[in-house]
Parts: C-alpha cells; structure tokens; sequence
C-alpha cells in the first residue's frame, strides 16, 4: 500500500518542478521590465544601480511617444465600440434566428483569427495604398474591429448560450414586444459579458502590432509601431517605461473585466 | 481568454438554433448584414486584392508563383518556417504538458493562480516581451552578466538575432496557448480514473501513459494544430530578435511588400503560406472534430 502511495506522489513531484521552472520562464519578461524602466543609465542596466523616473519624464515630455499613445487610445477605443456593435446582433441571430449559409458566414467571422496575421496585414496595406486609408483612423480602426470581431463573437455567444430562454418566454408572454425583451431582459443579462469582451477587445487592440505596423505612415503612427521602430533602431529605456505603462494599464482592465463577471457571477446566484 | 476563444474556433460548428420566439428570415438578414458587410469589405477584399496582385502584377500569369516556389532561396525560407513551427510546436508540448497536469491535480486555489500565471504572459503585448527578451538576451544583459559574474564564460556570448532567440520568444508567446489546451482536456478526467488503475496495481507512470495520456490526446491535438498555425504566420518576434539568416515566411512577405515593392510576389508567398493555413485547418480540424464527437 504504501508502495503505491509513494510511487503515485513520484510523477506529480516531477510535473510540479517543471512547472515551477516553466512558471519562471513565463513570468520572466513581463517581470523583468519593470525594474529596468525605473534605472536611470543610458544604456540597459539589470538590476540598475539607482533608481530614478527619468525614463517615465522622457516618455512624457516627447511629442511623438504621446501623439502615438493618443492615437492608439483612440483607435482601440473606437474599434472595440464598432466591433462590439457589429458582434453583438449577430451572436443574437445564431442563437436565436434563421440565417442562411450559417456556416459560411460563421467561418467568415472566425477567419481573421485563424488566418495568419501578417497575409490580412499585407492586404490591408495593399488595399488601403489604394484607397487613401493608409494612416487614417477610419482606417485603423476598422482594420482593429476586423481583428476583434472574431473574439468578441465567441466571448458573447458563450454568454448568449447560458442565458435561460425561460425568461424571454416569460417576458413574451407578459406582453413585452421582441424589442422591449431585449432592452429589459437579455441586455441587461448580457452586460457583464459585453463589457469584459470589450475590455479584452480593447487590450488585443491596444496591443496589436502587425496590422499596425503595416498600417501605420510615417506622420500617423500607433504606439506599437513607433515601439517597433524605437525597438529597432536604438534600445531606450524608455520603452522600458512605456511596456511598464501598458502591463499597469492592461492589467487594471483585466481586474476590471474579471471584477464585472464575479459580481455578475454573485448576483446570478442569489436569483 | 482568447486561447480557450480560439481552441472554440478551431472546434467550430453549433447548429443554429430553430427557436420557435427566434427572429424571422428578414430580421436575422438585416441583424447580421452590418457584420458580414464589413468583414466583406476589410477582410475579403483585401485578401482578394492580394490574390489579384499575386496573379496580375505585373502582368497577367503564374510568373509570381513560379518564382515563390521555383526559387531555392525562398523554398529554404519556406522550409525554415515549417521547421521553427516544428521545433517550437515541440517545446510548447513537451514544457506546457506538466503545467497542465499539474493544473489539473491541485487544489482550486493554486490551480486559479498558475492559471494567472500562465494568463499574465498572454495579456503582455508582443511587443514588450520582444523588448524583455532583448534585455535579457543582449550582450550587456541579464544572461551574460550572470553568466561572466559566475566566471562560466569569459567573452558575453552572441544570442541575439539568432535562431535560438527567434525559437525561445516565439515557444514563450505561444506556450499559453498549448497549456490551455491541454488543460481544458485533461480537467474533465475524472480523478477517480487514476485511483481505480493505482488499485489495479498500475504504477504511476503506467498510469499515466495508459490513461492520463491517452485521455488527454484531444488537448493535445488541438493544443499543436493552434501553435504550429500560429507559429508559421509569425511576424514580429522573427522580425525584432532574428537575424537575416532567420529571414522567415512572414518577415519575408513584409519585406517584399514594405522594401522591395513587389507586391506580386507578396501576393504569391501570401497565398502560399494562407493554403498551408487552411489545409492544415481544414485536414486537422476535421480530425479533431470528429475525435470530439466519437
């Protein structure tokens, strides 16, 4: 008996050293970058020798690195507003509607996700050369909302199939018309899905770099693509500062995000 | 989560709902028409217009193909992409397998906070762990300073713009993905599986390999086709800690499409890469999707 016992601990103990050292391995360059931003040496010191924010006052004060971030606020901004307005009938019309060619059109909304980023790039980048949209927001901002559809699809209808259809059946036979259904009763259900699909809509948005960089002209610049060229060219740190920025800014959306759903999650329970 | 979105999407398929209160015919048209119109707009006509250019830039022919593919350079190139998405696809599995499992041994707590640790690297731009990879990696950096402070080495090793960086950065963007995979499966073998062999007189690791394994074949299916796909598209990482002797499929369309100009030929290599991408999709997924049902 006991040889059993300790021969069923002896593969776990092995997975359980592996996953420390892989848990390292994953943490490693998000972690590191933190420190660095807050050295205060020209070229990349770790750990630094004094600390100091010279890299954060740099980051702030330069007019690129900040016309760069505004448009890459906004342009997350809107795109994950016209994406989530896009996703949003749709999910109701695969859960509750007739549509033909179903199929198809659901291979269609998940193709920007499985397609490899770099061929929509090209071909944006070559279609928009055409079309004057090179470096416009319209232009990035659809672009994004492409990109983001997929996900915000697939986060809405898992929240769409776990909805009770009992409850629209009770409004209906109340009265309500499809229309006030909707705007009092699977809305306001729905909200906490929508709201944390936005959040890491946003975030995907924010943090996308190939379609971005393709898009991007050498006057309208993302903050990702004047990242990659800063990266490029000359390794400052005060992109140290900026990658610490955006893990601060991403990582108060997600708690955000996760804060809705466990509220939500509460409430649920208590009806 | 966009891995557990995107293993969703490689499962696809749930028949559409005959929901008697649904929408009719022409309320699902006018509901999804804003969707499909855009996607058709900025998704499929770009995509068109590449195929167009791959065929008719410039002028009408195959010439373009018959350069991607009858060159020896851009056939190492392709061959070179097909396999790092081997070797990473590789180490993803063999390094993402044991967070899994373990995952799926301990207890709620610990299990929520390495699945935290395993998201924390996902929600990192690409970008910043680029960044990351090159203050580690650099000659002045993390690697190197230890390794000359503990007296291994006396000149900082070259391990930029290698190969190596090119296959640890991508392993470390794309190994979220496997572990989710992975997990997603091997949570809903029911613990009691194990005890009933260990009472059997199974060992551990006969055990593991006669019911663990076998059971966690759909993650680990799904876990490769989504990195291996992931990995051949590869943009960024290539192109920010590669060199020119890990010029790759991807960084190869952007060249040719940014520097050099020829759009034609981006086309063709584009087209290439989008056929190996929907054949692996449409063979494998078909695989998987079967597995899932039977």
């Amino acid at each position: 008996m006991s040889a059993v016992l300790s021969r069923k601990t002896f593969r776990p103990r092995l997975a359980t050293l592996m996953t420390m050292l892989v848990v390292v391995f994953l943490l490693l360059p998000t972690i590191i970058v933190i420190p660095v931003s807050f050295g205060s040496e020209k070229y990349l010191q770790f750990p630094p020798k004094d600390w100091s924010l010279v890299w954060y006052r740099a980051f702030f004060a330069d007019r690129e690195w900040m016309e760069a971030t505004r448009l890459s606020v906004i342009v997350a901004g809107l795109a994950t507003l016209l994406a989530t307005l896009l996703a949003l009938p749709l999910t109701l019309v695969f859960a509750r509607g007739k549509l033909p060619a179903s199929g198809a059109i659901k291979a269609l909304v998940l193709a920007p996700m499985i397609l490899p980023h770099i061929v929509t790039a090209v071909g944006l980048y070559i279609t928009f050369a055409r079309w004057g949209l090179t470096g416009t927001v319209f232009g990035f901002v659809v672009a994004m909302a492409v990109l983001a559809l997929p996900f915000l699809f697939l986060t809405l209808s898992a929240a769409v199939s776990k909805l009770d259809p009992a409850l629209d059946m009770a409004a209906a036979s109340l009265g309500a018309s499809r229309f006030a259904t909707f705007r009092l009763v699977t809305f306001p259900l729905l909200l906490p899905a929508i709201l944390a699909g936005m959040a890491f809509a946003f975030i995907t948005a924010l943090d996308e770099a190939v379609v971005s960089n393709f898009l991007s002209s050498s006057i309208s610049k993302t903050l990702m693509k004047k990242m990659f060229e800063d990266i490029d060219f000359d390794v400052s740190p005060i992109i140290a500062a900026v990658s610490t920025l955006i893990i601060l800014a991403t990582f108060v959306l997600v708690g955000v995000a996760q804060l809705v759903r466990t509220i939500q999650t509460r409430r649920m329970g208590k009806v | 989560m966009p891995a557990s979105l995107q293993h969703e999407a490689l499962m696809l398929a749930q028949p559409v709902s005959d929901d008697p209160r649904g929408f009719s015919l022409r309320q699902s048209l006018l509901l999804a028409a804003p969707a499909v119109l855009c996607l058709l707009a900025f998704f499929v006509v770009p995509l068109s217009t590449l195929v167009e250019q791959s065929l008719t830039s410039p002028r009408l022919g195959l010439q373009n193909y018959v350069r991607a593919l009858g060159s020896d350079l851009y056939l190492l190139i392709l061959w070179r992409t097909i396999r790092l998405a081997a070797i990473v696809t590789v180490l993803a599995l063999l390094l993402g397998y044991p967070v899994a499992l373990t995952m799926s041994r301990v207890s709620g707590r610990v299990a929520g906070l390495l699945a935290i640790c395993v998201l924390i690297p996902l929600w990192t731009a690409v970008l910043v762990r680029a960044y990351a990879w090159i203050v580690i990696l650099q000659r002045q950096g993390l690697v190197n300073e230890a390794l000359l402070g503990l007296g291994v080495i006396r000149e900082p090793l070259r391990m930029l713009y290698t190969e190596g960086a090119v296959i640890l950065a991508t392993t470390h963007v794309l190994l979220p993905f496997m572990i989710l995979s992975i997990f997603s499966v091997l949570r809903t073998i029911p613990p009691d599986l194990d005890r009933a062999a260990a009472n059997l007189g199974a060992s551990a690791f006969a055990t593991f390999r006669h019911v663990t394994l076998p059971l966690s074949l759909p993650g680990i299916y799904s876990g490769v086709l989504m990195v291996f796909i992931l990995a051949l598209g590869f943009y960024i990482t290539p192109a920010l800690l590669g060199g020119p002797e890990t010029l790759l499929m991807a960084t190869l369309i952007g060249q040719q499409t940014t520097e050099t100009l020829d759009w034609g030929l981006a086309g063709a290599l584009s087209v290439t890469l989008l056929v190996i991408t929907l054949l692996l999709v449409g063979l494998f997924g078909r695989v998987l999707r079967l597995e899932g049902k039977g």
